[in-house]
């Protein structure tokens, strides 16, 4: 069994080699419309490198069969397998026990999960769910459904115009009634950073439990869910060069203990009766049914691959780019970037005046360019800064400067065409 | 560039730019939303009658150039009309986006010719016909907001 042991790229220099990394993302050599494709998409999902898709497919072809059930070598393999991916998730994220990862089908199932188990237990009527202005919908709704269920109130802080919250705003909001803050590590729709550490800190002097919505924080910080001091921290595989469907939800061992199991079924008891079932122990007990067997395994490639590359001449790469992307892109009249925090990671939103964004994204189509045009599953944050959609670039390890050169040139063209 | 001409056509862009009845409608018989909400693309379309005959249509909202300049080219063509032909009007636009039509009719089909590039942009099919469906549903009294993605 191979289970690839990360690609072997050792940033000795602390400069990335761009190159190098794009020789294993197959995808990066297709061409769009007969130009090669240049993908800004990667806050939507990332693309995936060659030993992440060989791992999933070796798992098929030499390992396939369930895990955590029956005496056979196959299972007994493809268990520890699945297992030691846990432990590769465990040093990935800074936490301090295995059984503090459970794997999920993403972020959105992770924070649905704590939704419904830590909230319906813990939360009730008369008390207030904090969340912010720029979460993505999955830290919305799943809120919002608690509310509805138990009679709490959901209060947001404010976002303010540069697209950034400030902590003198958090602090204010949180009282002997908050009961939860949920907020994003990094903004989907804007790229804003929050400073999640000292959000946290307060929230704890408060005695209020944090959960992080990681989902663009893990493949472009280096993540330690212990030095943040995080109760939660939730992400998908797919936004961080791994698998679609699969992800992890981290969760203090105390607060997961004291937690009902979300789903019931197999693999999440220990025995079960008809008068009486006994619940598994952390981490089986909120991983009901077979879980997504492969993904894990193809997970477990993501972080090694991740882990085999320089944490700072990454977030370094994509910062520069960031700023250069910025930079050009406002030397053309008519455009406006949408979310201005001193603190971004690599996504670049923006207007282009008089023209809706979709037509921006046909036309950058045409040039094969991929970004994503639309309100970025944040609508709040579009009705906070009065638009309906916005144009956004987002970036991952394998972009280039001359990639961003192309993204403005097709920008421009967009006002050729419409005049 | 000539692709997306065939998309953008100056007639397009202009409708884009100075939508015709382009303005809510106090006494309108039908008014209807259409909106897709994924993209974005959101309308009123208004519709005054007079017997049979569709005596005037406007439309307010905002969306894609696409979605607008169809919403426009639309009020124009389908007023005086009737329901029949209105709804004949919406079956040639129809088969016209979708890449149905017939090649050669470009005559009889007038002014609404101009969006055929549509059918080259799959993902845009559903902006250029945001503004027909729902004058369509409108012209059946339906009440729900219509959607086309």
């Amino acid at each position: 069994m191979t289970v690839h042991a990360g690609h072997e790229i050792v940033e000795s220099a602390r400069v990335l080699d761009v190159a190098r990394l794009r020789k294993d993302f197959p995808i990066l050599e297709r061409t769009i419309h007969g130009k090669p494709l240049v993908y800004l998409d990667n806050a939507a999902t990332t693309q995936k490198p060659l030993s992440v898709v060989e791992a999933e497919k070796s798992f098929y072809l030499t390992l396939n069969s369930n895990i955590h059930r029956g005496v056979h070598s196959l299972s007994e393999e493809a268990t520890a397998a699945y297992e030691m991916v846990r432990e590769t998730v465990r040093n990935f994220i800074g936490a301090a026990k295995t059984q503090e990862i459970i794997f999920v089908k993403g972020t959105t199932e992770g924070i649905n999960l704590v939704a419904h188990s830590y909230g319906l237990k813990n939360i009730r009527n008369g008390d207030e769910i904090l969340i912010t202005g720029l979460e993505h919908h999955s830290n919305i709704v799943p809120w919002q459904i608690l509310c509805e269920r138990t009679g709490a109130v959901l209060k947001v802080i404010p976002l303010q115009d540069d697209g950034s919250i400030s902590i003198d705003d958090a602090t204010r909001l949180m009282s002997g009634r908050t009961k939860l803050l949920a907020i994003a590590h990094i903004s989907n729709a804007l790229g804003t950073v929050n400073p999640v550490k000292s959000i946290i800190r307060t929230a704890h002097e408060h005695n209020i439990p944090v959960l992080i919505d990681g989902a663009q924080a893990v493949a472009h910080r280096k993540v330690d869910v212990k030095d943040l001091d995080a109760d939660f921290y939730v992400f998908s595989g797919h936004k961080m060069y791994g698998p679609t469907g699969i992800g992890v939800l981290y969760g203090k061992e105390d607060l997961l203990e004291g937690m009902p199991p979300y789903q019931g079924g197999g693999d999440m008891i220990k025995s079960v009766s008809f008068e009486k079932t006994v619940y598994n122990d952390l981490p089986y007990k909120f991983e009901a049914g077979t879980p997504n067997i492969a993904g894990v395994i193809g997970l477990g490639a993501a972080v090694n691959y991740l882990q085999g590359i320089d944490a700072s001449a990454l977030e370094a790469h994509e910062t520069e780019l960031l700023e250069f992307a910025t930079t050009s892109l406002e030397q053309i009249d008519g455009i406006r970037i949408i979310g201005t925090a001193r603190e971004k990671a690599g996504v670049l939103s923006f207007i282009t005046k008089n023209v809706h964004p979709h037509d921006v994204g046909t036309i950058m189509d045409r040039d094969g360019i991929a970004v994503r045009t639309g309100h970025h599953c944040a609508q709040p944050v579009m009705d906070r800064f009065r638009i309906p959609a916005t144009v956004r670039a987002s970036l991952g390890m394998y972009n280039t400067k001359q990639e961003i050169d192309r993204m403005v040139e097709s920008v421009r063209k967009v006002f050729e065409v419409f005049g | 560039m000539s692709d997306l001409r065939t998309l953008y056509q100056e007639v397009i862009l202009d409708h884009n730019k100075s939508p015709r009845n382009f303005r809510a409608m106090e006494d309108a018989d039908m008014t209807l939303e259409g909106y897709n909400p994924l993209c974005g693309d959101h309308y009123m379309v208004y519709v005054k009658m007079d017997d049979d005959v569709l005596a005037d249509v406007s439309f307010t909202g905002s969306g894609c150039a696409i979605s607008k300049a169809s919403a426009s080219v639309m009020s124009t063509i389908v007023k005086n009309k009737t329901r029949q032909e209105a709804g004949k009007l919406f079956d040639q636009f129809h088969d016209l986006v979708t890449g149905k039509s017939a090649p050669g009719n470009k005559e009889e089909l007038g002014r609404i010719a101009v969006f055929a590039g549509v059918s080259e942009f799959p993902a845009r099919v559903k902006c250029a016909s945001l503004a027909w469906h729902t004058l369509k549903a409108a012209l059946e009294k339906q009440a729900n907001p219509v959607t086309t993605e």
